[in-house]
């Protein structure tokens, strides 16, 4: 690691006022990315800014209608969250399958969704819901909010502050996960909403994305057979050494049946 | 920069660089040498402690970011000269270490793993879901569930 300045905060206004007069500053939530990649010098900030000071984004909220989660609430407390559990059993369960339960205490769905990994879980589940995020200057679905491959709409000194799950009628998550880290290798989230139905696949492309063509099929018929002729074109999936594209692209299918099947 | 850390009960103090790891704090500073570094990439679980009563792994947090906090290691689960905890007996009546380079952090999952499934069976499956977060180079792991399973039955106060 390059030598830094630590600084924790206490609240939003003394972040953005830290990282304004900083020269090169960074936000950390539970370190879980920024730590690994602080260590193999791939970042090399002037200023760490430590947001585990700033009671206001931690914390889960349910109403009627919506689920909201504090920026700096942990994958460990989604995936225990009584209250989750029963108004999106899918989201908990999906932040229940995110790496291990060490990571699971320290790492954020702030810090998950401002990094953007192709592979990481929560993207699937703020396409696949159409949750909003809210952040310090703006309020942006989350259709608009994941751009490209470790690409969000957020600008610099913009901070998430919490994202807003509205309640489907059914909702499910099932993942191929990388047998060594849990990364979703493919990852479907498929919802049945009041704005219609909804598939979103993470793991598979750059980014988030949905596919339409399930989407319009299930809203037809919402079974199984519906998408089982639907093919995803592989040449804007990912080819690395966990998969091919084209392996990918089976598993979308199979993941995104699974996903159906398992709504009920 | 002075930081301040109750470790196993004990308040340490110390000067450490923004940069410093707390696994090096414990270990180089502190003198703890139970809390291992197997990978030092968030992997392997070797440097599991306990932070506010969650299992974190100590080579992927900053120093700074305990300070305040209340840890416990490995050297806090049973005292020095008194006789070893139930999980720790567990793991040698059941064959759970070998070399034992990785059992300070599969004792600090376990016990972690146990709390978190207060008054339910802690049954095969989650045992090995639940140690996703550690790597085992010798045993194979059987012996290791075998252990866990073992130790959470004495400790919830079964037979
Ligand atoms: C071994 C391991 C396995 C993992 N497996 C999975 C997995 O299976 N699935 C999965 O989805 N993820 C996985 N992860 C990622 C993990 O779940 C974390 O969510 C992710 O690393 C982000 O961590 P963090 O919240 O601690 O953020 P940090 O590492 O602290 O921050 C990450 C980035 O986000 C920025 N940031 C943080 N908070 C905010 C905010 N509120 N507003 C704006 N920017 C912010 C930071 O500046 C930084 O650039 C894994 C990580 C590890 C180490
Ligand atoms: S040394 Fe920390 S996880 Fe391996
Ligand atoms: S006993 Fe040797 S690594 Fe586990």
């Amino acid at each position: 690691m390059y030598a830094f300045d630590y600084k924790k905060v206490a609240s939003l206004e003394d972040a953005q006022k830290v990282f304004e007069s900083a020269d090169d500053g960074t936000f950390m939530a539970g370190g879980m990315t920024l730590i690994p990649t602080l260590k193999q010098r791939l970042a090399s900030p002037t200023d760490v800014i430590d947001l585990d000071g700033i009671d206001e984004l931690r914390g889960i909220n349910v109403d009627s209608h919506s689920v909201t989660i504090g920026a700096m609430t942990c994958h460990a407390d989604v995936a225990a969250s009584s209250d989750v559990k029963k108004a999106i059993p899918a989201l908990a369960h999906l932040a229940s399958l995110i790496g291990d339960p060490q990571v699971r205490n320290r790492g954020t769905i702030g810090g998950s969704i401002a990094n953007n990994d192709p592979a990481a879980d929560y993207p699937g589940a703020l396409v696949g819901l159409g949750a909003t995020v809210h952040t310090t200057k703006k309020t942006v679905s989350a259709d608009d909010f994941f751009t490209g491959m470790f690409e969000t709409a957020l600008e610099e000194n913009e901070l998430v502050t919490k994202v807003s799950f509205p309640i489907p009628e059914k909702a499910a998550y099932q993942k191929f996960p990388n047998p060594a880290s849990r990364y979703a290798v493919v990852g479907a989230f498929v919802a049945k909403t009041s704005d219609g139905i909804r598939v979103a696949i993470t793991g598979a492309g750059p980014t988030v994305f949905r596919v339409p063509e399930m989407e319009k099929e299930l809203t037809g018929s919402f079974t199984v057979d519906a998408i089982s002729d639907i093919a995803v074109p592989t040449h804007e999936l990912n080819s690395d050494l966990h998969a091919t594209a084209e392996y990918r692209a089976h598993l979308i299918g199979v993941m995104a049946k699974r996903a159906v099947a398992d709504c009920g | 920069m002075q930081i301040s850390v109750t470790i196993n009960g004990k308040q340490e103090s110390g000067e450490v660089e923004p940069r410093t790891l707390l696994v090096e704090f414990i270990r180089y500073q502190v003198g703890l040498t139970g809390t291992h570094v197997g990978c030092d990439t968030s992997q392997c679980g070797a440097c599991t402690i306990h932070m506010n009563g969650k299992s974190v792994k100590a080579c992927t947090l900053l120093a700074a970011q305990a300070d305040g906090q209340d840890i416990q290691t490995i050297e806090g689960v049973a005292p020095v000269d008194g006789p070893l905890h139930p999980m720790q007996e567990a793991f040698r009546d059941n064959h759970g270490l070998q070399c034992g380079f990785c059992t300070p952090g599969m004792i600090m999952s376990a016990l972690a793993m146990v709390e978190r499934h207060k008054g339910e069976d802690l049954d095969e499956q989650t045992i090995r879901e639940e140690l996703e977060g550690n790597l085992c180079r010798c045993t194979g792991y059987h012996g290791i569930v075998k252990a866990i399973s073992a130790g959470a039955k004495t400790m919830q106060g079964g037979a």
